[in-house]
């Protein structure tokens, strides 16, 4: 099979002004994945799925992953023009000095889906779409209409993580009901307080008994023998 | 009982049965337990495997699943409850006619078992509805289930017609049916029927 | 007898061609333009009677015997004319849930995905851990998965085909005699594990506990009287008129359809599609064994039992192999610590041929001791895609019988 720089270079081949990125794996199973831009995206696909030599006709994994917002910590080194004074004379001299800058990288909903051949039997191929942010902005085009294996699967990620896949024919909630408001596998779902009480509470759980008191005890009565 | 037991064993003997009509009702009603065929989740498979050949359950008069809660008398809460499923559960239940027993099968069915830490599974069927057998495991073994099934003909042999003592479905006064709960934009509403469900209090 | 002569030939059995004549009637213009632009959408059949057309909840209580599933079917008298799936009555929130834990303690879990083949489901997430950190697995240890998968594989097609026949009315005895079977494979199963059902068995790089002689004897006794259960279930079921009539041209699926929707395991290997994984990846050790992929070729829901019965029988061929083959040897990776596991960030697809279909887990480490994210491929959910464009045009009485003869398992549709 060909490699991610290879694939890369046939899409930009084939599909003029497609913006592919290769994602590096660093972990040992080497699984590179394709991040694609947004417009070009279903052409990508249509041409994966379609070209004879790759011929990935089998969408085998969709899912979601959540992105927090990152807090950066990074030492940089910085010029600065210094006055002082050497040898009795008035000089601007050129230090570096180090600095420690914070900035907060926004974070991202990220649809990842894995692409296989059942008719060359080769595989996978990891293509991922990146939402612009957590909030306002979490569409990605969808590729249900290529492949169908996506339908319910896009769903899914849709229910659980929020994000909206444009041009999906039935975008309706899967696993959670109807009316249920919260995306709940992103990692900043805070779950309904229905502690009920263990008896060996520890770590999460422990920390969650203890927000369950304070809240019942702030409440009244009710609930408060949970979680003693 | 008005019949000293001794002398009712003698008159058997002589082919002189004695009996009450308490005593004739419960054996009546535990000898022809009908479950639900109600499955949820892995345990459910297992109480499939309790009613094939190998453990039997015909052998408690309660081989006979009914797919419709109308004619069952039994539910077996085989499984974890989850929050979208539990309106449907207690709906369920409300359908059956009196008198209705409810074993819950399995840790989910108890208190969400393993999977007691998931935002969309209830923590115990108890919640909403009272529960007669209680049957810790994950999921119970076959021989789980018929011990369940003997505790809960126990149960019904117990039952007194009158008086202080008498079941649930005796009591003009007790309810039968139980509020369904609704769900709601983050949970379920309620998150449990008040007056079945007391919130446990641990004492340290 | 003239009453046979009467009875209208919709209601016995519907051919092949008579629903395709109603299908090609059926498609409107949308629908036509979604499939040339390569939409592989369900075809949109028209109510034809003017008694209007009856909207039925089926489930999530119901009889049929796959759990809590529901499938909301419009029926126009008879005909299914739409069916959509709901899920989510059975979602347990183990993808959650294993983010939240160590890597091993999600193993217990992966049990309760698909009930049935807890071994399988081991295997696929074992597999995924170790590709993820890059694990080798010694010999003994990949031979005991083997036996372990294809006993599994093995149970979980008796019990299918049990609770296809049961859902066709067959109430009680073909599950009876493949629960039978089911019960001395459980014993094997609670020999080696210490559970009937959730074994919890294999680990990152090996298995828990040593198999010994004693079981292997018990093992290759049981293996040496397995193709005898299945002749005699053959020769139950195969032949019978009733359920050739019930199967035969009944849920049919095109191949190409089957691909286009990720449909994987004996359901599309139905359609004559050659896709194992275990030839495809040869993950293990299947390499080694010598055994054939039986293949369909209709697609229908007597192929999908056929296929079932003919990968017991492979199954049995590949038993008797590795139970002859298996070395001596030790059964965990010594390099691999169980304890304080943290992968080194990356991330990994790992997927086997489970009984049910492809299954597959996606695991991504940031270097600290839970997944960061852990995602399963259920192919219960994913086979069940193409439920409607199965049912389309069928009596209602048909969707029970294509519901059980895609096999689902509700935990693992739902997770
Ligand atoms: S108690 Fe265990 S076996 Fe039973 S339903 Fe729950 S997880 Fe499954």
């Amino acid at each position: 099979m060909k490699t991610v720089e290879e694939i890369k270079a046939a899409i930009e081949a084939a599909v003029p002004g497609a913006k592919v990125e290769i994602v590096p794996n660093p972990g040992p199973s080497g699984e590179h994945s394709l991040l694609l831009g947004h417009e070009q995206a279903v052409e990508v696909a249509r041409f994966l799925r379609d070209d004879p030599e790759l011929a990935l006709d089998y969408l085998s994994n969709v899912t979601g992953v959540d992105w927090l917002d990152k807090e950066v910590t990074e030492k940089v080194k910085v010029k600065r023009q210094v006055t002082k004074t050497v040898d009795g004379v008035e000089q601007t001299v050129e230090e570096t000095v180090d600095e420690t800058r914070k900035h907060v990288e926004p974070g991202y909903l990220e649809a990842v889906y894995h692409l296989f051949s059942m008719a060359r039997k080769h595989g996978p191929v990891v293509l991922r779409l990146r939402t612009g942010n957590r909030t306002d902005q979490v569409e990605v085009p969808s590729l249900t209409m290529l492949w169908r294996a996506a339908e319910f699967q896009e769903r899914e990620v849709f229910d659980l993580y929020g994000i909206v896949f444009k041009g999906h024919p039935d975008l309706r909630r899967i696993l959670m009901w109807e009316g249920f408001k919260d995306h709940p596998m992103r990692k900043d779902y805070v779950e309904p307080d229905d502690y009920e009480y263990e008896p060996t509470a520890h770590d999460q759980v422990l920390k969650r008994a203890q927000a369950h008191q304070a809240q019942a005890a702030a409440m009244g009565q009710e609930g408060a023998g949970a979680g003693q | 009982m008005a019949i000293d037991q001794e002398l009712k064993i003698e008159m058997g003997k002589q082919g002189v049965f004695v009996t009450t009509i308490q005593e004739l009702y419960n054996w009546g009603r535990r000898s022809s337990v009908w479950p639900m065929q109600f499955g949820l989740a892995c345990c459910a498979i297992e109480m499939i495997a309790t009613t094939m050949a190998r453990y039997d359950l015909a052998r408690f008069g309660a081989e006979v699943f009914r797919p419709s809660p109308r004619q069952a008398d039994l539910m077996i809460v085989a499984g974890t409850v989850t929050k979208k499923m539990a309106p449907q559960v207690v709906r369920l239940y409300n359908q059956m006619a009196e008198p209705k027993y409810v074993i819950a099968m399995g840790a989910c069915a108890i208190s969400g078992g393993p999977f007691k830490q998931g935002y969309n599974v209830l923590k115990g069927i108890d919640r909403y509805m009272p529960v007669d057998v209680h049957i810790p495991g994950c999921p119970p073994r076959p021989e789980a289930l018929i011990q369940a099934f003997m505790t809960l003909q126990k149960k019904i042999d117990s039952h007194h017609l009158t008086g202080e003592g008498r079941p649930r479905y005796l009591d003009p006064d007790a309810p039968g049916e139980f509020k369904v709960p609704e769900p709601g934009e983050h949970d379920l509403e309620p998150a449990s029927n008040q007056g079945v469900w007391p919130v446990p209090v641990v004492i340290r | 007898m003239s009453t046979f002569e009467t009875i209208p030939e919709s209601t016995s059995q519907t051919s092949a061609e008579h629903l395709a004549e109603r299908l090609s009637k059926s498609i409107t213009a949308a629908a036509e333009a979604d499939r040339r632009e390569g939409w592989n959408r369900p075809p949109v059949f028209l109510p034809e009677s003017e008694n209007g057309v009856l909207e039925v909840a089926m489930g999530p209580h119901h009889p049929s015997t796959h759990g809590v599933f529901r499938m909301d079917v419009s029926v126009d008298g008879e005909r299914v004319i739409r069916l959509k799936p709901v899920f989510g009555y059975l979602h347990r929130n183990h993808e959650k849930i294993a983010e939240g834990t160590a890597y091993l303690a999600s193993m217990p879990y992966t049990d309760r995905l698909d009930y049935f083949c807890s071994l399988t489901n081991n295997w696929a997430y074992a597999l995924a851990v170790e590709k993820l950190a890059g694990i080798q697995v010694p010999e003994r240890a990949e031979y005991i998965r083997v036996i372990l998968a294809e006993l599994t594989r093995i149970q979980n097609h008796a019990a299918a085909v049990g609770f296809l026949l049961q859902d066709m009315g067959a109430s009680g005895t073909p599950l009876m005699y493949a629960f039978r079977e089911r019960e001395k494979i459980l014993d094997l199963f609670e020999q080696l594990t210490g559970s009937r059902m959730m074994c919890n068995y294999m680990r990152f790089g090996g298995c828990r506990v040593d198999v010994t002689d004693a079981w292997l004897d018990r093992a290759r006794r049981l293996v040496a009287g397995m193709p005898q259960f299945v002749d005699e279930f053959e020769a139950l079921l195969t032949t019978n008129e009733i359920l050739m009539v019930r199967c035969q041209g009944i849920g049919a699926l095109k191949p190409d359809l089957a691909v286009n929707a990720g449909v994987t395991g004996p359901m599309l290997r139905a359609t004559g599609v050659n896709y194992d994984l275990r030839k495809v990846d040869h993950y293990g050790i299947y390499d080694r064994f010598k055994f054939r992929i039986p293949l369909g070729d209709h697609g229908d829901v007597y192929d999908r039992y056929m296929v079932r019965i003919l990968e017991i029988r492979e199954a049995v061929h590949i038993l008797e192999q590795a139970l002859k083959e298996i070395p001596a040897g030790p059964i965990m990776d010594p390099k691999t610590k169980l304890r304080g596991f943290r992968p080194k960030p990356g991330e990994a697809y790992g997927r086997i041929e489970a009984p049910k279909g492809e299954l597959g887990f996606y695991l991504i480490s940031d270097g600290g001791s839970n997944p960061y994210r852990y995602r399963v491929r259920p192919p219960s959910m994913i086979n069940l895609t193409v439920l409607e464009d199965m049912c389309l045009g069928h009596n209602v009485a048909d969707v029970v019988v294509i519901l059980g003869s895609v096999d689902i398992v509700l935990g693992e549709v739902d997770r």
